[in-house]
């Protein structure tokens, strides 16, 4: 959780566009379950894939295409933690601090992403290239520390191999 | 070479994700031996027979579970993986997924088959998306190839399969909660009765079992129960993927039979400590468990060996910690985690660990109290047992087991009003900073 309170991002308000892949997602979801409403996660993971944020425009047009009221899916959105709900950068950082990578350095790792890219967690570096954040655990403990860049796993990571992922990130 | 007995003894074949190579190595012959040929009783009995436990955390008899299906109802049944493998120092299911998912499509057929089931849900974490793709290459593979559908391998069982990505939530393991998740609510337990295998998901009879589980039934199928008890103890048989984690020389997914000791695990599997390191605890079973102190590393790696010194063999997630560490500074890290994934449901659940996590802080920063260390135990007590689901459990018993065994560490923080050691994990860190990774 976030300690400073940044105004909520609104995105553009014009109801929103879906794209052909997108549609094609969401019909494919919305036909492997027996009620619309299973359809919400994947409805808003194929959202947040065409526009990288949730924007209140989306989360509208999630509402509609499920059939919930707008309030009800908000609160689904905001349940899960991987749905932005504010814009993030091309790449979002995602380093896992819990007990197995933090005995391996978590903490120390994540200390030097903050003074490399001058930002704390939850925030995004001004060219829009990366947003970095502090998550429990991915699941990649035998690899520790380790972090996730959009959905790629980097494990084993020290500081010189964080600075070349960052070069690489462009 | 082979990393293990049974789930890992091809894993390393090079394109075992595809269709083709897992036939060749005897894939789908469970299948078609199975479909048509033996009766879905007959395939619980062998599953109960073989003894197979549940290998995502609580233990239960598989085939157990798949018997209170209701043999009348007339409602639709489902099975549900459970892939969300969320439990701090897990990684094993990400592995066999990653590299073997045609063997998980074949266990959920066949438990799907058993239970009467048409359709199946395989309920991924959101942070598995690559291994959503790799899954749903190998569904549409298997219903090309006749293996899904209608008219499976010839006979007249229909089943249909789909994958589910979560978003990012630690309570959705829980397997009411991954129900209401996978219906389209947020992901918070259900009350227990009814069980799932009653009233599950959109209140049909459904099975839910974790990913490795569903990958050990189509070799006991094919084998036998008598043949899969050739692994493991009387009450624990079979293997178990542990994953470990932590300052040992060689961390990693190992695939040992059931009963090994802890000792041999570190000491021979893992290599040991990395250099210069001394072994202080190790938590046996993912976070949720009571850790074990250096002195109980001969206790046998199953269910009933760690139930008898007080913990659990849990989902397999062996987290080493050395000498270095404090243990206060690790259970805090490990209170903070179900803090913040605790649902909110329940008021033992979402207060207790706010309340825990304030005085871990406390403690850590040198402001620990006179009496700190028994409000932690007094709010440990009040959480155990108390809670709606097995979260509040899994937040309070590690710290009942830390301070049976450490708790002069804890009482040291109080009266020296600091932490001797916090700082040395930095340095710690620093030591692999410069590449010293195995």
């Amino acid at each position: 959780m976030s300690a400073t309170a940044a105004p909520r991002a609104l995105g553009d308000l014009r109801p929103l566009e879906l794209t052909k892949e997108t549609r094609a997602e969401i019909d494919a979801a919305i036909a492997r379950y027996p009620n619309k409403r299973s359809a919400i996660l994947p409805v808003l993971w194929a959202l947040q894939r065409q526009i990288g944020w949730l924007p209140p425009n989306a989360l509208q047009r999630a509402a509609e295409l499920v059939e919930l009221p707008e309030p009800e899916v908000f609160g689904i959105a905001t349940f899960y933690t991987m749905f932005n709900l504010q814009p993030v950068g091309r790449h979002h950082l995602q380093v896992c601090m819990t007990l197995s990578c933090s005995l391996m350095g978590a903490d120390r790792l994540f200390r030097h992403l903050e003074r490399k890219l001058g930002i704390g967690h939850g925030e995004t570096t001004p060219d829009g290239r990366f947003t970095l954040r502090r998550v429990e655990c991915l699941a990649a403990c035998g690899g520790g520390p380790c972090l996730q860049a959009n959905f790629d796993y980097h494990e084993n990571l020290d500081e010189a191999k964080v600075d070349r992922l960052l070069e690489a990130l462009k | 070479m082979s990393r293990g007995p049974l789930l890992f003894q091809d894993i390393d074949t090079p394109g075992l994700v595809r269709l083709d190579t897992y036939r060749a190595g005897g894939g789908y012959v469970a299948l078609t031996e199975t479909l048509g040929k033996k009766t879905p009783a007959e395939c619980i009995e062998v599953v109960k027979a073989s003894g197979l436990r549940g290998r995502g955390g609580a233990g239960f008899p598989t085939g157990l579970k798949w018997s209170f299906v209701p043999k009348d109802s007339p409602k639709p049944r489902y099975i549900v993986c459970n892939a969300d493998e969320s439990e701090p120092g897990t990684f094993k299911d990400r592995e066999l997924m990653e590299k073997n998912p045609h063997l998980l499509i074949e266990g959920m057929i066949l438990a799907g088959y058993a239970i009467g089931a048409r359709t199946g849900y395989l309920y991924l974490r959101g942070e598995f998306e690559y291994i959503q793709r790799i899954l749903d290459q190998a569904i549409a593979d298997a219903r090309a190839a006749g293996l899904l559908g209608q008219r499976i391998a010839g006979t007249d069982v229909a089943f249909e399969l789909y994958t589910h990505l979560g978003a990012g939530a630690y309570i959705c393991g829980e397997e009411t909660a991954l129900l209401s998740s996978l219906e389209g609510y947020r992901g918070q337990p259900r009350l227990k009765p009814p069980f799932p295998a009653v009233e599950g998901l959109y209140a049909c009879p459904t099975v839910v079992n974790n990913t490795e589980t569903l990958m050990n039934v189509p070799h006991i199928l094919k084998h036998g129960a008598a043949w899969y008890r050739q692994w493991g103890t009387e009450k624990s048989p079979g293997t178990k993927i542990l994953s470990v984690s932590g300052p040992v020389k060689r961390p990693g997914n190992y695939e040992i039979a059931l009963g090994l000791p802890l000792r041999a695990l570190i000491e021979e599997h893992c290599g040991g400590m990395r250099d210069g390191m001394k072994l202080k605890a190790v938590i046996p079973g993912g976070s949720s468990v009571p850790l074990l102190p250096a002195s109980l590393l001969d206790t046998g790696l199953d269910y009933e060996s760690m139930n008898a010194v007080g913990t659990f063999l849990g989902s397999g997630g062996v987290i080493v910690i050395d000498e270095g560490t404090c243990i206060v500074d690790a259970l805090h890290n490990i209170t903070r985690f179900y803090e913040h994934e605790s649902c909110g449901k329940c008021t033992p659940c979402r207060e207790g660990t706010y309340w825990l996590s304030e005085v871990f802080e406390r403690l850590e920063n040198g402001e620990g109290r006179p009496g700190d260390v028994d409000l932690l135990s007094d709010l440990a007590d009040n959480i155990l047992g108390k809670s709606f689901c097995a979260l509040g459990d899994a937040a309070a018993m590690p710290i009942q087991g830390a301070l049976k065994h450490f708790r002069a560490e804890f009482d040291e923080h109080v009266t020296l009003k600091r932490c001797r050691v916090r700082r040395r994990r930095d340095e710690i860190a620093a030591q692999f900073a410069t590449g010293a990774h195995a």
